[in-house]
């Protein structure tokens, strides 16, 4: 009988675990998930008008588009060099701020500094440091260099990987240092009385306990990678130079042209990518997950 | 060198290195800050070569190089004076970014409490496929999502108004990611104790989960709230009439006209994120328990 009543108890339990869900779950559907859908059919017809049923006619044309092709490959590129960097990078900090060194903690607030500052502040700082004749070509005039204009160089890159860099490592770094700390001295100290190195007990150990925090930063990272596109659309406007002409762009000024088909299946065709990156790096998660249990 | 000598030589290079890299992190913000001071005139001296317009100019002084300058020649409070009490625009705007900003914010945090309460609690494999999906929602670029929220817009007739940034934002799903794994971790002996004392599962979430995630809730919020703060793409695709929109737009156009004043308007938005710091800065740094990883 009391067994009853307890699985009575959890039922209702699990409904309303479930019930919390649901005004979310709404919202999801109707803002994002359902005019979704509507974007994957605006991929398959020829137009908004007429609504025939083309297949896979606009993804067709979209690979043969120059400027898809051109803005898949510099904002892949983009991603490809500046999330690992960022996950490195922070992880680096990170390991550095854990040792004993004065004013840890002040370093900490500089490094989440970039958090506050206005995006279109940022910007123009940039612009000031990458400008023709601006404080990066100058120091590199000094040291007797020829300085370039960066944003209209093959290198205009670097302003991006910076602008990623600089912005997101703060908050990274602290996400690691938090990870760092989690890490049960015991199994440390033991390294340490069998005489394992800094560097042993680096690859060995700590990485092992990090490689969630290494998958969650990743993520991040990623999603941050996407978000700098604010920066880069302040810094270069519209149509900027080639190398920076990212995913982004092309979406937003086929959008602007309301060719609806095109940005569609670019829409569709990004998501599926996401899907499968993010697939396997659940699975991933699962052998690494599983290896820092044992 | 003994081993002692030897951390203790590493531990100086360290600092010297995290020194040198958090002041060049810390630099925009010097930089934006000083600059706030400093004259129109020798902000345009200074900076002006980088927007062509200005060359027009003949009035002030214009080097061809783009100086990055700290240091005010003379200390002045006029770009403060026309920012706040000549032009009453740039207090209308960053009105506009604080009433776009602070609903998104605390309801994206409700949803995210109950949604993220649920998450944690009994998962099972229906669950785990939302949460995925929401995952996917939550790594898309807004040029992505950008269609579907005008479509949406369009539907219920919210285009060109604050709802039609308000709405899709207290449903975006990066506040339930990192709640949800928060939450996860929060040992299940606290809930059956809580359960043995008759709590409800409605207590359980207010009197539990609540209070042990505020660390968490403090820092999502931060996150949050800075990243609408800063929003320039939603406005404008979603919001004609320029009147509506946030500082944050404004401000990017603010530095291709009256780069003069760009500085001080950069300022006075940084203030309510300076005053989140502040208070919240040791929250960020110790509301992070998320164990990593994806599902949590």
């Amino acid at each position: 009988m009391n067994k009853l009543k307890d699985q009575c108890g959890r039922r209702g339990e699990r409904i309303f675990s479930n019930l919390c869900i649901l005004p979310s779950l709404a919202g999801v559907l109707i803002f994002f998930l359902i005019p979704f859908g509507i974007v994957v059919y605006y991929s398959m017809i020829n137009n908004p008008i007429v609504h025939e049923f083309v297949g896979f006619d606009n993804y067709k044309k979209l690979f043969t588009t120059v400027a898809f092709q051109k803005a898949a490959k510099n904002t892949a590129a983009f991603s490809l060099v500046s999330v690992p960097l960022s996950v490195i990078l922070s992880m680096a900090l990170a390991v550095m701020l854990e040792r004993n060194i004065p004013g840890k903690s002040v370093f900490r607030t500089f490094f989440l500094s970039p958090l506050m500052v206005p995006t279109a502040s940022v910007v123009l700082v940039w612009q000031v440091l990458f400008h023709a004749h601006g404080t990066i070509n100058q120091i590199i005039e000094k040291f007797g260099g020829t300085g370039i204009d960066w944003i209209k160089s093959p290198h205009g890159q670097i302003i991006i990987v910076a602008m990623f860099l600089w912005k997101n490592i703060g908050y990274n770094m602290i996400l690691f240092m938090s990870a760092l700390a989690g890490i049960p001295r015991d199994i440390l100290e033991v390294a340490e009385l069998e005489g394992a190195g800094k560097w042993y007990q680096f690859v060995h150990i700590k990485l092992r306990y990090l490689s969630p925090t290494i998958l969650f930063v990743l993520i991040l990272s990623l999603i941050n990678s996407f978000k700098i596109f604010r920066e880069v659309y302040l810094l270069t406007g519209d149509h900027p130079f080639d190398k920076l002409y990212m995913l982004q762009h092309f979406m937003n000024n086929t959008f602007n042209s309301l060719d609806y088909q095109k940005l569609s299946s670019a829409a569709v065709l990004f998501s599926l990518i996401m899907i499968v990156i993010m697939a396997i790096l659940l699975i991933a998660e699962d052998i690494f997950g599983k290896d820092v249990e044992n | 060198m003994t081993k002692r000598q030897k951390t203790k030589t590493a531990n100086i290079l360290f600092t010297v290195f995290a020194a040198v890299a958090a002041l060049m992190f810390l630099m925009p913000t010097v930089l934006t800050i000083a600059n706030s001071f400093m004259t129109s005139n020798e902000i345009s001296a200074n900076y002006g070569a980088m927007i062509s317009n200005f060359t027009d100019n003949k009035k002030t002084f214009i080097s061809e190089n783009v100086n990055l300058k700290f240091i005010p020649d003379k200390v002045t409070l006029a770009q403060y004076n026309s920012v706040l009490l000549k032009s009453p625009d740039y207090l209308l705007k960053f009105w506009n970014s604080v009433i776009l900003t602070v609903p998104i914010t605390l309801f994206q945090m409700i949803v995210a409490i109950f949604t993220a309460y649920g998450f944690s609690r009994y998962p099972n494999k229906i669950k785990g496929l939302i949460f995925f999906v929401y995952i996917i929602v939550m790594i898309m670029p807004y040029q992505v999502t950008l269609v579907p929220n005008y479509l949406v817009s369009e539907k219920f007739g919210i285009l060109n108004t604050r709802w039609a940034i308000i709405l899709p934002g207290i449903f975006s799903p990066f506040s339930i990611f990192l709640l949800t794994k928060v939450m996860k971790r929060i040992p299940n002996a606290y809930v059956e104790a809580a359960k043995l004392d008759g709590a409800s599962e409605f207590q359980i979430l207010t009197k539990i989960h609540l209070p042990l995630c505020k660390g968490a809730l403090v820092s999502i919020a931060m996150l949050v709230f800075i990243d609408y703060w800063n929003m320039v793409e939603q406005p404008l695709v979603l919001m004609k009439d320029s009147a509506l929109h946030p500082l944050s737009v404004f401000l990017s156009q603010i530095n291709a006209g009256d780069i003069g004043l760009a500085f001080a308007v950069g300022v006075v938005y940084m203030v309510p994120t300076i005053l989140m710091f502040l208070y919240g800065e040791d929250y960020l740094v110790e509301g992070i328990v998320y164990s990593g990883g994806i599902k949590g």
